[in-house]
């Protein structure tokens, strides 16, 4: 158990006209390796959530635990915590600020103490996991396309090597090839290096494609939390919330409805395809 | 954390004051101002303080709201009463070493240290009720006439609105950066002053990139709504006078006529 959230609350501006109860009575318990999404509607708290599991926020009220450790105790390292937990935010391009991308990158590791060498080691490595080619290392990150500079943003937190990773909306204004190259290599990222991930995004498909669990946010309660299939088995509930199954789930039900014999449960466009083939040989 | 500074703030309540038309605000304010630096005698000062207090009870802004922008000015106040404390001539009450207090000391620096105070509260509570965009409104239509002499009163006016609208929005991408700084490890709180410094650079960067983003887009949106300057331009809500604003203008009078009998009658004792 690698992250515990013991009922969370956090209000924005206490104690003034703007006071907003964002987070209410979260609890929540992350495994180690796992990968999770988390979704909900525009304001439901997603991120304000995910910026209590690095301390960069402290909860009005509530304990949070990493690896067993509470991290509002007295003594305990936050910035330790920040380098073992790694947030990339929304539209991280918008932090980038040194002369080249590949000084960009390092300012990650540097900060984290570790001698000139072993940073530029995990500079280099992070850029080609984000597959930053060598040609674009000098060049200014404000040169760079959106897309380039999303990945040299996300490249910054991985340098870090934290045990956790968490993205923000990683894909939001990203073409669809952008889309899917991103989220493959964190895929990739999570199966070779077992990190854990949390999944913050719009996309139910892109939770579909890749996540084991997921989180549902609405109005700064989570209101679900369960394997894939469960969740968006519940998708007249999402509805009401604003959310929905993915298309092809919606697809599977028409079927189903029509007299198919096929699941209902399908979440992906490759299980269609095979629950659909299957029928149609029978 | 940024997010509490609050002075330049508007509080959202449904008062009379609130209502009021910016023009008298404004106008109310500067008055007040004055009223506090020419009528400051003891009784003077029990007539503003009712005032005063009489305009924030009406308004609906809690009062620990207000009384939060002096948090940030309780340096400055301190500084000037132990200054005028200290410092001033006169008949000494109090000795300790070199330090001596006199009457003339104590009076005034308590008036220094009220009219301060006042000063501040006064002026907040405009903001606290007025949002900046009708404050930009009364601004220039009170200064309108300026324009025969030649003064860009509409371009003032809308650079003055634009820079109060962009103020929250800085202060939220500042916070916004800092905490992405922070989540790469940046550290702006420990060290000398120079790394200090140097720690703001990844701050800093970042928020002129986005200040100039922002400005050219605001422009560029500008622009395509055909925003040409002043000339001509209507408005949507057009300040128009209300009868309760003829009677705070009264009230206003009434005000300033108090505090001028207060000091005839002072005269004459
Ligand atoms: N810095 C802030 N100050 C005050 N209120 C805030 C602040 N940040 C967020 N909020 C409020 O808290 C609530 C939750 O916001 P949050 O950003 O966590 O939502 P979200 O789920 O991430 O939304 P989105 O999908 O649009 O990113 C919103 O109602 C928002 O208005
Ligand atoms: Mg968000």
């Amino acid at each position: 158990m690698q992250i515990i959230f013991d009922k969370i609350n956090y209000v924005y501006s206490s104690g003034t006209a703007f006071e907003r109860h964002a987070i209410k009575d979260i609890n929540l318990t992350i495994h180690k390796g796992e990968f999770v999404g988390l979704i909900g509607h525009t304001g439901s708290g997603k991120s304000t959530l995910i910026q209590h599991m690095n301390g960069l926020i402290k909860a009005t009220s509530g304990h949070i635990y990493f690896n067993g450790l509470d991290i509002y105790d007295q003594d305990y390292k936050l910035r330790e915590l920040r380098s073992k937990v790694g947030l990339v935010f929304q539209y991280p391009e918008h932090q980038l600020f040194e002369t080249s991308v590949f000084k960009d990158v390092n300012y990650g590791p540097k900060n984290l103490g570790l001698d000139k060498l072993e940073a530029e080691v995990r500079t280099y490595e992070a850029l080609k996991m984000v597959g930053i080619g060598e040609e674009l290392w000098d060049a200014s990150p404000f040169e760079l396309s959106g897309g380039q500079k999303r990945r040299v943003a996300i490249a910054g937190i991985l340098a870090m090597k934290p045990e956790v990773l968490i993205l923000d909306e990683p894909t939001a204004g990203l073409d669809p090839r952008g889309r899917d190259d991103i989220l493959e290599q964190i895929s990739v990222l999570h199966k070779e290096s077992g990190m854990t991930i949390i999944l913050v995004t719009h996309s139910m498909e892109d939770v579909a494609n890749y996540v084991d669990r997921i989180l549902v946010m609405n109005q700064g309660s989570l209101v679900m939390d369960e394997p894939t299939k469960t969740v968006f088995s519940r998708y007249k509930e999402l509805e009401q919330m604003h959310l929905a199954a993915p298309q092809v789930t919606y697809i599977m039900n028409a079927l189903k409805q029509e007299g198919f014999h096929v699941a209902t449960d399908i979440t992906t466009v490759n299980e269609a395809k095979l629950e659909i083939l299957k029928e149609l040989k029978k | 954390m940024i997010r509490d500074i609050t002075i330049g703030q508007y509080y959202p309540a449904n008062s009379v004051i609130h209502r009021l038309d910016p023009r008298l605000k404004l106008v109310g304010t500067f008055l007040f101002i004055i009223s506090l630096f020419t009528f400051n005698t003891f009784y003077g000062y029990i007539a503003v303080t009712l005032f005063l207090v009489s305009v924030i009870k009406v308004s609906k802004v809690p009062f620990r709201f207000i009384a939060r922008g002096l948090k940030a000015v309780v340096v400055i106040l301190l500084f000037t009463v132990t200054f005028n404390l200290f410092l001033t001539p006169g008949d000494p009450i109090f000795k300790l070493g070199f330090l001596k207090i006199t009457r003339e000391g104590l009076r005034f620096a308590a008036f220094m240290g009220i009219r301060l105070m006042f000063l501040i509260l006064g002026s907040s509570l405009m903001t606290f009720t007025t949002t900046p965009n009708q404050l930009t409104d009364g601004l220039e239509k009170l200064l309108w006439p300026l324009r025969h002499i030649k003064v860009p009163v509409h371009e003032i006016a809308m650079m003055m609105s634009i820079a109060l609208r962009f103020i929250p929005i800085l202060l939220e991408e500042t916070d916004k950066i800092m905490k992405a700084q922070m989540a790469r490890g940046a550290d702006f709180e420990s060290g000398g002053i120079l790394k200090r410094a140097k720690s703001l650079i990844p701050l800093l960067v970042p928020l002129f990139v986005s200040a100039f983003r922002r400005a050219n887009d605001l422009a560029m949106a500008m622009e395509a709504r055909c925003y040409r300057g002043g000339e001509g331009r209507t408005k949507m809500k057009p300040l128009r006078y209300h009868g309760r604003d003829y009677v705070a203008y009264l009230i206003l009078l009434l005000y300033i006529a108090i505090l001028i009998t207060v000091r005839i009658l002072e005269g004459l004792l």
